[in-house]
């Protein structure tokens, strides 16, 4: 078995273009999966029973099914709904990169409205009656007072979910898309160099995510101390 | 949407002859099953150890079992089902001539049980630890005032304890490993959304594909679910855990 790690230096500047994509979608998805996950999660609570039922069964849906299907389906159901909001003759190509993103926002937030139920439910009820008694309308109470005490109580969690989508971006390789591990992987397999590629993607990944979850464990613990 | 919807797609034969599809769909929930099956015994097993090692007094044992749960968990399970096909084989001389000698098959089952068992255990073992020190301290010191000696302690009174209060857990955790199992396709093994994707690339079917294979992984994950409430009330302590298994 002979290694030869210089392959990885010759691929640089392609690996991190992919890498460069894979945090590009981790980012959007965290953003859009949290704000649609906080809708979810008002929804799943709300009063209306239409709508907290409805709320609920795509969140448990999505949770119930594997990503990469999850991948699957969205991959062909977007160019589709695309054609038909637009009237097109033809399915619009979308292309497999922007077909993800799409897909791991609608994905995370069903992850991440469970996270904010959680959230909204850890504060003390007093506190919603309280701004009510004050004059503000459900909108207020919920952007003043509730939300941002639950993004606080839930922020080591968030950020923790949040490393795991990093992880699990990678699954895009499915559809060919070029993400840090679909670059190395074509990469290793034009060079016949699969070994070292792997290795190489596999403690980048590491280093990475082990640091964060380090940092968001001291987060963890100064937020436990102030409160 | 102008979709041509084909249900009977899954009684029509496979390009291969012989085969009708939905007997496709039904091999791959069977692979499905069996990688998952085997992969939680794995799991359950080193998960168990490793997370009883993380609780012990033993310096060492405690970052051993610490390295074990940081390593799996901080690699994307897609790099390591890569690792545990393309990469180990090559590490190890005697497992690649046995590879090559072998159907790749059993090569792709062999390296999905094994990435997801030991990805799997890690899971396990964090749940095992938390489940061991959520039990109150009296009880390692009565056991240890009874004459117990540790390994008695923890065959007799602790585990027996914590791993009844760690099922609704590892129910979840169950429940996520048959999911991962679809991440086997990506070094072919031909389990359920492999084969539904083949039926959609086959037939241009691609929905009633993909429905057929989100209804089978709903109904095996609530499957999953009453299965484990019911093993929680059997096995539940009276008065001790308060609404096990509704």
């Amino acid at each position: 078995m002979d290694l030869d790690f210089s392959v990885i230096g010759g691929a640089i500047p392609y690996l991190w273009k992919g890498f460069r994509y894979t945090v590009e979608l981790t980012l959007t998805a965290a953003v859009g999966g949290l704000f649609f996950g906080t809708l979810l999660a008002m929804a799943r609570l709300s009063s209306v029973r239409p709508l907290a039922l409805a709320a609920g069964g795509y969140v448990n849906l999505m949770r119930s099914i594997p990503l990469v299907l999850v991948i699957f389906w969205f991959f062909f159901l977007v160019p589709l709904i695309l054609q038909g909001l637009t009237g097109a003759e033809r399915p619009p190509q979308v292309g497999a990169e922007r077909t993800a993103i799409v897909t791991f926002i609608l994905f995370e937030a069903a992850y991440f409205c469970e996270i904010m139920r959680a959230g909204i439910q850890s504060i003390p009820k007093g506190q919603a009656h309280s701004a009510y008694a004050l004059g503000l309308s459900y909108g207020q109470a919920m952007r003043l007072v509730i939300l941002p005490q639950a993004f606080r109580n839930m922020l080591p969690i968030l950020l923790t979910q949040t490393i795991v989508l990093f992880q699990d971006t990678s699954l895009v390789y499915v559809i060919s898309a070029t993400d840090f591990v679909g670059a190395a992987a074509k990469v290793a397999q034009r060079d016949s160099r699969l070994v070292e590629m792997y290795l190489f993607v596999a403690v980048v990944y590491f280093l990475l995510c082990y640091t964060l979850s380090t940092l968001v464990r001291q987060l963890q613990k100064r937020l436990a101390v102030s409160r | 949407m102008n979709y041509h919807w084909n249900w009977g797609v899954f009684f029509e034969e496979t390009p291969e002859g012989g085969v009708q599809y939905w007997e496709l769909i039904a091999s791959g929930l069977g692979w499905t099953l069996a990688v998952s099956a085997l992969s939680l015994l794995i799991a359950l097993g080193l998960g168990a150890v490793i997370g009883t090692l993380r609780t012990t007094d033993s310096r060492w044992l405690v970052r051993l079992g610490n390295a074990w749960v940081e390593l799996f968990r901080h690699i994307p399970l897609l790099v390591q089902m890569f690792l545990w096909y393309f990469v180990i084989p090559e590490l190890v001389p005697p497992l690649k001539a046995w590879i090559i000698g072998a159907d790749p098959v059993q090569a792709q089952f062999l390296a999905a049980v094994l990435c997801l068992g030991l990805f799997t255990s890690a899971r396990v073992a964090e749940q095992v630890r938390a489940g061991i020190q959520s039990l109150p301290r009296g009880q390692h010191q009565a056991a240890a005032a009874l004459g117990l000696t540790t390994v008695q302690a923890y065959r007799h009174v602790l585990l027996p304890m914590a791993f009844r209060i760690v099922i609704p857990p590892l129910t979840s955790e169950a429940m996520n490993l048959i999911k991962n199992s679809s991440i086997a396709l990506t070094i072919g093994l031909a389990e359920l959304t492999f084969r539904a994707r083949e039926l959609g690339e086959y037939t241009f079917n691609f929905f009633e594909a993909f429905t057929a294979a989100t209804i089978l992984y709903v109904i095996v994950a609530m499957t999953v679910n009453r299965v484990m409430a019911w093993v929680e009330r059997r096995v539940a302590v009276p008065g001790y855990i308060a609404g096990a298994g509704r």
